[in-house]
């Protein structure tokens, strides 16, 4: 879009993140509270780079245990088995259940490392001062907020799996490792989409 | 600390392209007057122009859906918030299922899923789903039922503002729906082991998750913010407002 487009920043004035409310803040610096409901108010979000680099090399980090530690430990009849999150796929799809795998390998592999993805490419080209495809990368944007929480899905597989099958000497399913890791990642990683800041991408325009 | 020297209004019926420097008029039955914000995505100033009902206004610039016009009865938020909590506290008190292998059974509620997690030394999983299963869906349903009760109220006292915020807040760790399909997942998973049955909080839950977006859909938080009685709003001041939202019919 080549249009000039007056933003409320270069107005001097602050959108509430919570009602929309626009108010013309005293101070340029610490624009303080939205009067109508509370919400603190900021030009733009705070060290909104800086924090959602952090918070995403963090998960990128713990994205490696969380795929290469098992997630679930199966007992049963007294030999114990180990379930990572693919392992887990493969065993849906072969059990003949193909849709559901599907489902567990985009919910917790796919959508997890595509935001790891995304959100690095969202930052560099805000870093970078990029003017160019500003509206699909907002879209991008969108989409990784949209989705982020579809992740947690393993961490409720596991835990319902864990809560149900409980027969001591016969069967037992105990979390594993992976479980805290792969809960990790889905939390920073929805803690990096929030903390990242939709309106840098367009301050450069 | 709440200093502000002004905040924007808009009067109705100004003319797009000039700057408008008088206070909001008194909001019309058919919602809300024309009203200047900043899109939320990209910062750009622009009107939201009255919509009809169901209709959206999108920002020009980037696309962001800026505001829905709801349609329906003034009261079905309310009624269907109330339907909501009843089922939330079915859900949550009755098991979700029961496992039986060779005579031995076993059951499951919600809580039962994150306690278990956390007698098994999983204690940041437990309050994580704890969080996102019970908490933040139960906050959201009980700070939008206190919102809507209050809001009954012509000024809308402050306080329903501030818990209209923390229900948004709430919303976005509720995760009552990815909560179900991981449920059907370990379902399928144990099926292999053992018989199933799903319980009454299983279709307490498959209903609530029908329930939550039809809140969100027919609640109209834009009039409700109008209507918030707030200081200082007498208070405005001359912006350059250019352009309008687009409008996207139903």
């Amino acid at each position: 879009m080549t249009r000039a487009s007056t933003t409320a920043a270069q107005v001097g004035l602050v959108s509430c993140e919570a009602c929309q409310l626009l108010v013309q803040p005293q101070s340029s610096t610490e624009p303080g509270f939205c009067p109508r409901c509370g919400e603190e108010l900021e030009f733009r979000r705070h060290a909104s780079i800086d924090t959602s680099w952090a918070l995403l090399i963090a998960a990128a980090i713990c994205f490696i245990p969380a795929n290469a530690l098992p997630v679930l430990n199966s007992t049963s009849l007294g030999s114990t088995e180990p379930d990572t999150i693919l392992g887990g796929v493969v065993f849906l799809y072969l059990s003949g259940s193909w849709h559901l795998a599907l489902i567990v390998l985009v919910a917790s592999f796919m959508i997890p490392l595509g935001k790891l993805v995304a959100l690095a490419y969202l930052l560099i080209t805000v870093q970078r001062g990029s003017v160019t495809r500003s509206r699909d990368r907002t879209r991008l944007y969108r989409v990784v907020e949209f989705i982020g929480r579809w992740s947690l899905l393993d961490v409720f597989v596991a835990a319902f799996t864990v809560a149900l099958v409980q027969l001591q000497p016969l069967m037992s399913v105990a979390p594993g490792p992976g479980v805290l890791f792969f809960a990790a990642v889905v939390v920073l990683t929805m803690l990096a989409a929030e903390s990242f800041d939709p309106r840098l991408i367009w301050d450069s325009h | 600390m709440f200093r502000h020297d002004r905040t924007v209004a808009f009067k109705s019926g100004d003319p797009v392209t000039s700057p408008s420097t008088v206070a909001r008029s008194p909001a019309l039955s058919s919602g809300p007057p024309p009203e200047a914000v900043a899109c939320p995505e990209c910062d750009m100033l622009q009107r939201i122009p009255r919509l009809p009902p169901r209709a959206e206004a999108c920002c020009p610039r980037c696309g962001c859906m800026i505001a829905r016009q709801p349609a329906g009865p003034k009261d079905l938020p309310l009624a269907l918030t109330l339907a909501a909590v009843f089922l939330f506290m079915v859900a949550n008190a009755v098991p979700l299922m029961d496992l039986s292998v060779i005579g031995r059974t076993a059951s499951t509620t919600i809580a039962g899923g994150a306690l278990e997690m956390w007698n098994q030394d999983e204690e940041l999983a437990a309050i994580l789903i704890a969080f996102c299963a019970v908490l933040a869906p139960g906050g959201y349903l009980l700070f939008m039922l206190t919102v809507m009760l209050g809001a009954r109220r012509t000024p809308a006292p402050h306080w329903v503002g501030e818990m209209l915020r923390w229900a948004s807040h709430f919303r976005v760790w509720s995760t009552l729906d990815v909560m179900m399909l991981g449920i059907l997942v370990a379902l399928v998973k144990i099926a292999e082991l053992a018989t199933v049955t799903p319980g009454i909080g299983m279709y307490a839950v498959g209903a609530l998750l029908l329930l939550l977006p039809a809140i969100a859909f027919t609640f109209d938080a834009r009039d409700l913010w109008h209507r918030i009685e707030w200081t200082d709003r007498l208070h405005t001041a001359p912006i350059p407002l250019a352009d309008t939202a687009q409008e996207r019919p139903a």
